[in-house]
C-alpha cells in the first residue's frame, strides 16, 4: 500500500475547522452507552486546550433516529434543526461542534437542502417562528467533534502522558479506526480526508503514537443501520455486518477499535458479546474481545484521565487489557464505585468471554 | 504560381499526423505543433491493436513514414499561447514566441485518459496491484511478464469496465466506446500469457459495436474461458498479503459478490483533453456538454467546428478507435482542401 498516495487524496478533502468558539450539540444516546465521552470532550477542550465550548441545556435531540426510521416528517426535522441553529445564534456562537455522526449528517443534509431548495429554508424559518418565536440563523461552520480533535491532534499529542505504545513491546498499538457512515459517505467533502480514505481518526492515532490497521472491510458499515437494529427481526442482519468486520480485522490482531459515531461504538462493542454468546467466538485473543473506544475516551486515556471517570467500566468488552498495554496506572478496585465511593455492583461476566483473563 | 496556402495543425497524434501528411501531399504549407517531444500521441504506448492484434508500432511506423515522405514543418514541445483572428485567416502564437499565419487551422488535440484516482473506492495509486488498462498496455508493449507488485504470477485477475465512463458521479455521462473491446483484447492477451490464471471481466453492458468485436468476445469466453460478470465494482480493498478483495453485485444472479484477486485492471475511458479545452477557449469554439468539441453538423460536417476555417480531426470530438481516427483525419483533409480551394 502506498501511503503517500493517500495523502494526495486527503489534500482534496480538507475542511475548515475553527480554532475556538463552539456551540456544543450533544448526542441523544452517547450519554447512556459511553457516559464519559462527552464530558471528556468538554474537559479536554476547556481545561487542557483552553477553548470556549458552550454546553447549552436548552438544545434537544436532532431527531435523526426518528427521521431515519421514517417516523418523522422532513419538515419537522428541519424545524428542530432550525431551532438548534437559533439557540446557537442566541448564545452568541457561529460554529457548531456536533457530538454525533448521525446529527452531523442531519445538519449537513438540512443545510445542503436549504442551499439547493431555498423555499424549504423559508418554510422552516416560518415554522420555527410560529412554533417558538425564534429566528433562524445559519451556522458559519459545522464540525463534528472528531474533526475538532483532529484539528488539535498535535496540541493533544504535546500533552500526552500515555502515548499509544505497547509498554511491554515498545511497539505502536495497532488500532482499527471506524468512521460512521453518515460522517462522510453522504457528503465526502464534509469529512476530513473524504469518504474512502477518511483520515479524521487515523490522523489522531498516528499523531498519538499508534499504528492504524487497514483491513479489507475497513469501509464496511458497523451494522448499526437504523432499520436493521430498530426492528428486532432484522437484528441478525446487523450482527452479520459487524461480524464481517471482526472476521476481517482479526488476522491483524488489533489492540483496540476507535469510532467517531455513537451507534458504531455501541454495536462494535456490544455485538462482540452477542457473537460470543451465539457462536462462542471472540476476536481479541485469549478469550477476550477487542476493546472499543470513542476517540474522546482514547484521548482521555492518553492524556492521563482516570479510566473509570471516562466511563470505561460501562463497556461490554473489558478495556483493562488495553490499559495494561498502555501502562496506565489505575485502581481496579474503583472500577465499580460511584462518585461517592459507593458500590455500584458488578456485572455478571458473560460466559462467552474467558473468565480467567478478566479481573472482576 | 501563387504561394501555397498555409495550414496549422495543433496536436500531433494519429489524427494530427495523418491530416498534416495528406494536406502536405496535396501541396499545402503545413505546420504541425505538438506539445510533447515527439509525434504519434498515445499510439506510441499501445502494444497491439484490436481487432487484428497487429502491433501498434506498425501503424505508428506507417504514419511516421508518411510524415517523412511529405516533409512538413513540425514544432515539438510547443503549446499554442494565443490566436489572433484576421479576415478569414489566423495568426497563431506559440509558447516558443513564434508567430505563424494560417489560412486554416486543424485542432487534433486528442483525448486524455480518465484519471483513475478519482474513483477513490477502487484504490488506484494506493493499492499496488490495482493498475489501469493503460498501465497494462504499456507493460505489454515493453514485453515484460505480467506480474503482481511482489513479482508473482497473478492467479486471478479482474478487469473492471467503464471506469470513469457512463458515470454520473464523475460527471462523465458519455460511453468511451473503445474500452469494452480493449478489455476483451487485454483479457485475451493475459489469458494467452497466463493460461493458468482465472480472468473475470466486470461489466454493465458490453458494447461490441465493430463487426469483428462480437467474435472476439465470443472467443474470449469459449476459447480462453474468460468469465464475464454483469455488475459494477463497488469497492476494492487490500488484504494483508497484498491481494485484493473486490465487491460487486452480480446483477444477472441478483446476488452480492465478494472475490479475492491478485490483480485488478481498471478499464479507463477517454475524456476530453485539457489541451482541447484550452483550444476551445483560444479559438472560441463550442463544446458538447460532455466537453468534447462540437462539430458544425453531427451528420454532414463532422470535421467543421463552430468557427469558419477551424477544422476538427480525431478524438477531440469524441471517443474513437485508431481506425476511426484515421478515417476522421482523412475526411478532415478533404474538407479543408475543398475549403481552401474555394476560399
Amino acid at each position: 500500500m502506498k501511503h503517500q498516495a493517500k495523502s494526495i487524496i486527503w489534500s482534496d478533502y480538507q475542511k475548515t475547522i475553527p480554532a475556538d468558539g463552539f456551540y456544543y450539540l450533544r448526542s441523544c444516546i452517547r450519554q447512556n452507552f459511553f457516559p464519559g465521552s462527552e464530558r471528556a470532550f468538554l474537559q479536554i477542550m476547556q481545561n487542557d486546550l483552553g477553548k470556549d465550548v458552550f454546553d447549552d441545556p436548552k438544545h434537544t435531540t436532532c431527531t435523526g433516529i426518528a427521521y431515519h426510521s421514517d417516523l418523522l416528517p422532513f419538515e419537522t426535522l428541519q424545524t428542530v434543526v432550525a431551532r438548534q441553529f437559533a439557540l446557537m445564534s442566541e448564545a452568541g456562537y457561529r460554529n457548531l461542534a456536533v457530538s454525533c455522526v448521525t446529527s452531523f449528517g442531519i445538519y449537513s443534509e438540512v443545510l445542503e437542502t436549504w442551499k439547493e431548495f431555498p423555499d424549504e429554508m423559508e418554510k422552516a424559518r416560518t415554522y420555527l417562528r410560529k412554533a417558538t418565536g425564534r429566528e433562524l440563523a445559519i451556522p458559519e461552520n459545522v464540525a463534528h467533534c472528531s474533526d475538532i480533535f483532529y484539528h488539535f491532534r498535535n496540541e493533544i499529542a504535546a500533552r500526552l502522558q500515555y502515548p499509544l505504545i505497547n509498554g511491554e513491546t515498545g511497539q505502536p498499538l495497532k488500532i482499527v479506526e471506524h468512521i460512521g457512515c453518515h460522517y462522510a459517505k453522504m457528503f465526502p467533502g464534509k469529512g476530513v480526508g473524504g469518504a474512502e480514505f477518511s483520515c479524521v481518526l487515523s490522523g489522531m492515532i498516528e499523531a498519538w503514537g499508534g499504528e492504524v490497521v487497514d483491513y479489507p472491510e475497513r469501509r464496511h458499515c458497523c451494522g448499526f443501520g437504523f432499520r436493521q437494529y430498530l426492528i428486532m427481526a432484522n437484528r441478525g442482519y446487523s450482527v452479520s455486518n459487524s461480524k464481517k468486520k471482526f472476521e476481517s480485522m482479526e488476522p491483524y490482531r488489533p489492540d483496540a477499535i476507535i469510532c467517531n459515531c455513537p451507534g458504531c461504538t455501541m454495536f462494535l462493542d456490544k455485538w462482540q458479546y452477542t457473537i460470543g454468546e451465539l457462536e462462542g467466538k471472540t476476536y481479541g485473543g485469549e478469550g477476550r474481545g477487542i476493546p472499543v473506544l470513542t476517540y474522546e475516551e482514547l484521548a482521555g486515556l492518553a492524556l492521563g484521565y482516570d479510566p473509570w471517570d471516562l466511563g470505561l467500566q460501562m463497556h461490554q468488552v473489558d478495556c483493562e487489557p488495553l490499559l495494561q498495554k498502555m501502562g496506565i496506572k489505575y485502581n481496579p478496585g474503583l472500577k465499580y464505585r460511584g462518585l461517592k465511593g459507593e458500590d455500584l455492583g458488578k456485572p455478571v461476566i458473560p460466559n462467552c468471554f474467558n473468565r480467567a483473563v478478566h479481573s472482576f | 504560381m501563387s504561394k501555397p496556402k498555409k495550414v496549422i495543425t495543433i496536436g500531433g497524434g494519429v489524427a494530427g499526423t495523418e491530416v498534416s501528411s495528406l494536406l502536405a501531399e496535396l501541396g499545402y504549407d503545413v505546420t504541425l505543433i505538438e506539445k510533447n517531444s515527439q509525434t504519434g500521441g498515445k499510439l506510441n504506448g499501445w502494444s497491439h491493436l484490436f481487432p487484428t492484434g497487429r502491433p501498434a508500432a506498425q501503424v505508428a511506423e506507417f504514419l511516421q513514414h508518411k510524415v517523412q515522405r511529405n516533409s512538413f514543418k513540425t514544432i515539438c514541445q510547443t503549446d499554442v499561447s494565443q490566436v489572433v483572428f484576421g479576415n478569414g485567416s489566423f495568426l497563431v502564437k506559440t509558447s516558443g514566441d513564434e508567430r505563424l499565419p494560417a489560412d486554416a487551422v486543424v485542432i487534433s488535440t486528442g483525448f486524455d485518459i480518465f484519471d483513475a484516482t478519482r474513483k477513490e473506492e477502487y484504490g488506484y495509486s494506493v493499492y499496488e496491484n490495482v493498475i489501469t488498462s493503460v498501465d497494462l498496455e504499456n507493460r505489454l508493449k515493453a514485453g515484460a511478464p505480467i506480474t503482481t507488485a511482489a513479482g508473482n504470477k497473478p492467479c486471478r485477475i479482474a478487469f473492471i469496465h467503464c471506469v470513469g465512463s457512463r458515470d454520473e458521479k464523475c460527471g462523465n455521462h458519455h460511453c468511451s466506446k473503445v474500452c469494452c473491446v480493449t478489455g476483451v483484447k487485454q483479457a485475451t492477451e493475459l489469458a494467452k500469457q497466463l493460461p493458468q490464471a482465472e480472468i473475470f471481466c466486470f461489466y454493465m453492458d458490453l458494447r461490441m459495436f465493430g463487426l469483428p468485436y462480437e467474435s472476439m468476445y465470443r472467443e474470449a469466453q469459449e476459447k480462453y474461458n474468460i468469465q464475464f460478470i454483469r455488475g459494477r465494482l463497488s469497492e476494492a480493498a487490500e488484504n494483508a498479503d497484498g491481494t485484493l478483495q473486490i465487491k460487486a453485485e452480480d446483477t444477472l444472479s441478483g446476488r452480492p459478490l465478494k472475490m479475492q484477486v491478485d490483480l485488478v485492471v481498471l478499464l479507463v475511458g477517454m475524456v476530453p483533453g485539457k489541451n482541447t479545452a484550452h483550444m476551445a477557449d483560444l479559438f472560441e469554439l463550442q463544446r458538447e456538454p460532455n466537453g468534447f468539441l462540437q462539430t458544425e453538423d453531427p451528420h454532414l460536417f463532422k470535421n467543421r467546428s463552430s468557427r469558419k476555417g477551424v477544422f476538427l480531426a480525431g478524438t477531440c470530438t469524441g471517443p474513437m478507435t485508431v481506425d476511426e481516427t484515421l478515417d476522421h483525419a482523412r475526411s478532415a483533409a478533404l474538407d479543408i482542401h475543398h475549403y481552401l480551394q474555394n476560399k
